[in-house]
């Protein structure tokens, strides 16, 4: 039998967080764009594509990220393709992390005073005119503060993944436990190691957040 | 080749469906109860509790806003046995999801007591209330008023977190679903349909948790 020692136990965690980074970086990346795309359609101005992004963003966040990946998993084996765990991941966590970026976003645009809009289309401006010049750059800057927060969901949220068969941090230590018997350490180390991964996040988020609010207060 | 959808076959298992729902509210229910508590606790021992109290509550908090529920979950149900602590698998459950609501709970319960006025604090003060009085009679109530949305929003995303509980064996809603599928293969129907019963969840519990915040606050306007 082999013996496992704390190292051996950490550095096969530390292999298999980089699986969890990848997949982090590929979901937020994708999610960006997907969200970008939602957002314009999500404040354009007819109504049946308002009303189309609102029901994306509604599904997407009143179901379990879970069942999105179920779904996504066994859905995508009924078009007769063999789905891999990570294409299902991905694109199940791609579309999550959209529809909650979307809805952040939406935030921030709105946060953009009317009179921006008003005084921009009274210079003959078209939507997306208003978007790239006057109302997005504003809108961006109130945006970076929730949005690297929001990344401590998604690379939380790619957890999950283990669960159909991806084999990142989560699922890794279910692995090692099963070989080594020490749940305790080995659990107590991923929680440590996603802790390292979003704690910086979390700290930079609430960081900018502050100096974001710094001028209001005096 | 076509696929056929037979949603009759998820229907057959309706009553293992329904089955699965209770107990998914039976741990929100709980999760929500118990995490408000401990939320507000937290939030009390962060702005007025003794300075010592302070470090390991923020300690708390900030571990489990930063560690995914999965692991959290495995650590109670798997990890804490070895320490002697031997839970069955809802009362893991049911620990977890109060833990994890506790911690949010408590950052969102503390920016409600953060935003109110000094003066309100003095005048519990000048009428000789003690500050424990004071958190509890003056500052709470206002306080989760302000900050009730937020606070619903989250009851609902640890609601939609549950569906996770059943990596450990709790039998709701996505334990039944798992339960079926294996049964009658028909994996994509089934989880449709899980996740319609969740959107379903999800709008009632908004739905439910707007009707306690007009309760609870009417009378403080």
């Amino acid at each position: 039998m082999i013996e496992f020692s704390t190292w051996d136990i950490l550095r096969n965690l530390l292999l298999a967080a980089r699986w969890t980074v990848v997949l982090s970086l590929a979901a937020f990346a994708g999610g960006a764009v997907v969200g970008a795309a939602v957002l314009f359609m999500r404040t354009s101005r007819l109504p049946w594509l308002r009303r189309a992004a609102w029901a994306y963003i509604e599904l997407f966040q009143c179901t379990p990220l879970l069942m999105q990946l179920f779904l996504a998993f066994f859905g995508l084996a009924l078009l007769g393709v063999e789905v891999p765990a990570w294409a299902a991941a991905g694109a199940a966590l791609v579309l999550w992390t959209g529809a909650f970026l979307a809805e952040i976003w939406r935030g921030c645009v709105e946060a953009v005073p009317r009179g921006q809009w008003e005084a921009s289309s009274s210079l003959a401006m078209d939507y997306v005119q208003q978007m790239r010049y006057v109302i997005l750059p504003q809108a961006l800057r109130i945006a970076i503060a929730p949005t690297v927060g929001f990344s401590v969901q998604v690379i939380k949220g790619t957890a999950l993944t283990s669960i159909i068969g991806f084999v990142e941090l989560s699922k890794a230590s279910t692995m090692i436990t099963n070989a080594t018997f020490e749940p305790f350490t080995v659990y107590a180390l991923t929680a440590l190691l996603y802790f390292a991964l979003c704690w910086p996040l979390s700290a930079a988020s609430r960081h900018l957040e502050r100096k974001i609010h710094a001028p209001d207060r005096h | 080749m076509a696929y056929e959808f037979d949603f009759a076959a998820v229907f057959d298992y309706t009553p293992v469906l329904v089955r699965g729902v209770w107990v998914t509210v039976e741990l929100i229910a709980f999760g929500a109860t118990m995490g408000m508590a401990v939320g507000i606790g937290c939030a009390w021992a962060r702005t007025q509790g003794p300075r010592w109290l302070r470090p390991p509550v923020v300690a708390y908090i900030e571990l489990i806003r930063n560690t995914p529920f999965l692991v959290q979950l495995f650590f109670i149900f798997f990890g804490l046995p070895s320490l002697g602590l031997k839970l069955s698998e809802m009362q893991a459950a049911c620990l977890a999801m109060a833990v994890n609501l506790g911690a949010y709970s408590a950052e969102i319960v503390r920016a409600g007591v953060q935003a109110t006025p000094l003066g309100q604090f003095e005048a519990g003060a000048s009428l000789a209330m003690t500050p424990l009085q004071v958190f509890r009679h003056v500052v709470l109530r206002p306080a989760l008023q302000r900050i009730w949305p937020a606070l619903s929003s989250q009851i609902v995303i640890v609601m939609l977190g549950s569906a996770v509980c059943s990596q450990i064996a709790a039998q709701e809603l996505t334990f039944a679903a798992n339960f079926i599928q294996s049964r009658n293969f028909r994996a994509f129907e089934v989880y449709f349909v899980a996740t319609a019963v969740y959107l379903l969840l999800a709008v009632l519990l908004r739905q439910l948790l707007r009707w306690l915040g007009h309760w609870l606050f009417a009378r403080a306007r």
